[in-house]
């Protein structure tokens, strides 16, 4: 049943088999979006009419393709920002964190460690919600009181970052303590030791061990951000992310150009998974 | 004592945006949350304490009832995501080649990071009565008429799955990987069935994994709106679905307050006490 063991031929090939479905479970929905974005028919599915790239390309009266389509050319930018702005926010306060709470000592720290994990079990949704009361309620006063109305209070692009902000650095957070408990604190003492401040010791010695996991919690954050809803749904303003454009699009009125869209994230998520790949298997030849 | 001055301005350098984070986006909206889930407009306009929210969800069967069945279906997901998945966190970290797996590892990553939107469409192009699946059946003569399966239940617990249970392989995988295989071969050379070396050595061992897994599956499907909304018909309303209608369709705020509150109660509940019967911490499931 494992590598070093023998196994009856109907037992190897019955797990063979599930593997198999199991696999193809997990393709078919990205394959059957990917291969339907050619697919020269107005509806979002089968039968097959012939290739071609008009979803991508046309802007004729009957069909607009992606590339044609001012709105979701928009949104993807939106979402693009959005996510930029998102990952460095989380980028450096979750590095903070872990940094804060993997080295120092401090009164409360366990408390404030258990709410620095509690997005991980709060559901998005109730984050979305209760962060759109505090800012609604937050503006009101404002407004009434010094009469002056904050855009940042009323769903809005910034809003959107502070909610998926508000998750996000706890990944971030995660993945970079998981480097530092590799660390050897032992560097960090050395520097010390130089004479080198405790701040030029993070900034010199432990931020240059802990890049590649800060780089890739950077890029962790992104994809989070590039595909949330469900906080992000009750905080979007008049300026649509592409998730949640596709979303009313799906809803209200899907033409193939949802296909091209769809194909184009798996596209881009499948090269950068190709390129991580090869690229980790250079470092470590095993 | 030089060590120790520096110490003071790196400290607040780091607890001051870390505190600013957590209090102004996790207490103080929660805190909100909360008090507005207990305040209720009265006859003049003006919000006054009251149960009244509360009261509404009890009293009426389908909030309580879509709660209820929210609750079942989301562990029948989780239960269903470790079935599924287990021989092939198995197959990844003990059976398959290296080389294998970690191509296979690759293909388990895109959907994850695909995004659940692109997903859940993906299968509403595949179920839908003109669907890929119908389409296939009829063309090869299995079927003559096209079987309705999206906008069912069993539409929605295929896309509440799918998009959960990778969340389910990779902690199983990381605490099969520390399993030394020699347990396996002495269990096997004092001829102990597959059944037994799976139920009382690789299941006991993996737990950790699968508690943490069974978490995040648990909280991401009874927190998800996507796949009950798009794939879900009329008659599988979930919780979230009440909510997102409370703040965006009757803008009931208030309402949706308690909704939001409930199910935090529901969700924290029931990982709390999967976190007691498994004898785990919270710091454990992040890691």
């Amino acid at each position: 049943m494992i590598r070093s063991l023998p196994n009856s031929p109907l037992y190897k090939v019955g797990y063979r088999v599930y593997v198999f479905l199991f696999f193809t479970f997990l393709v078919m929905p990205l394959l059957a979006i990917s291969v339907l974005a050619f697919n020269d028919s107005d509806f979002i599915s089968l039968p097959w009419h012939g290739f071609t790239l008009d979803w991508f390309f046309a802007a004729t009266d009957e069909r607009e393709g992606l590339f044609a389509d001012e709105g979701l050319i928009s949104s993807i930018y939106v979402s693009i920002s959005t996510g930029l702005s998102v990952a460095a926010m989380a980028t450096i306060v979750g590095t903070m964190a872990a940094l804060l709470f993997e080295e120092e000592q401090f009164r409360f720290k366990g408390l404030l460690y258990f709410l620095a994990l509690t997005p991980l079990v709060i559901p998005g949704v109730i984050l979305g919600i209760s962060i759109l009361l505090t800012a609604t309620a937050a503006g009101v006063h404002i407004e009434d009181n010094f009469g002056v109305d904050i855009e940042l209070f009323r769903p809005s692009y910034w809003l959107v970052i502070l909610g998926q902000f508000a998750f996000e650095a706890t990944f971030v957070m995660l993945l970079v303590s998981a480097r530092l408990k590799k660390f050897d604190r032992t560097l960090e003492e050395a520097a010390l030791s130089l004479k080198a401040t405790r701040l030029q010791a993070i900034l010199y010695v432990t931020l240059p061990f802990l890049r590649p996991a800060i780089i890739g919690a950077f890029v962790v954050a992104f994809i989070l951000s590039f595909s949330n809803i469900n906080t992000t749904i009750f905080l979007v303003g008049s300026d649509p992310t592409l998730p949640i454009d596709l979303y009313s699009r799906i809803r209200f009125s899907s033409t193939p150009v949802l296909n091209a869209v769809s194909f184009m994230i798996v596209l881009t998520i499948s090269v950068f998974a190709l390129i991580n790949f090869f690229v980790s298997r250079k470092k470590t030849p095993s | 004592m030089e060590i120790k001055k520096g110490f003071n301005v790196t400290f607040y350098l780091l607890i001051i945006p870390v505190l600013i984070w957590l209090i102004t986006l996790i207490v103080i909206p929660h805190g909100e949350l909360f008090i507005s889930s207990f305040l209720v407009e009265d006859d003049l306009g003006e919000m006054v304490f009251s149960l009244g929210n509360y009261i509404e969800f009890f009293s009426h069967q389908i909030y309580w009832m879509t709660f209820v069945k929210t609750a079942i279906y989301a562990i029948g997901v989780t239960v269903l995501a470790f079935i599924v998945t287990f021989p092939i966190a198995f197959y990844l970290t003990k059976v398959a080649s290296r080389k294998n797996a970690s191509f296979l590892m690759l293909l388990l990553l895109v959907p994850l990071w695909v995004g659940e939107l692109v997903t859940v469409y993906g299968w509403m192009v595949l179920l839908g009565d003109h669907g890929i699946i119908n389409h296939f059946l009829i063309g090869v003569g299995i079927i003559d008429e096209p079987i309705n399966m999206l906008y069912t239940n069993f539409s929605m617990v295929i896309g509440l799955l799918y998009m959960s249970m990778l969340f389910m392989v990779l902690p199983v995988m990381s605490a099969l990987e520390s399993m030394d295989d020699s347990l396996i071969e002495a269990a096997c050379d004092l001829g102990a069935s597959k059944w037994v070396i799976f139920t009382r050595i690789v299941i006991p061992y993996a737990m950790p994994g699968i508690v943490s897994g069974a978490i995040i599956v648990f909280m991401l499907v009874i927190g998800d709106y996507l796949a009950p909304n798009l794939l879900g018909g009329k008659n599988s309303l979930w919780f979230t679905e009440q909510i997102y209608n409370e703040f965006l369709s009757t803008f009931n705020w208030n309402e949706g307050a308690a909704f939001g509150f409930l199910l935090l109660i529901l969700s924290s509940s029931i990982i709390w006490v999967a976190l007691k019967l498994s004898g785990q911490k919270l710091e454990k499931v992040g890691s």
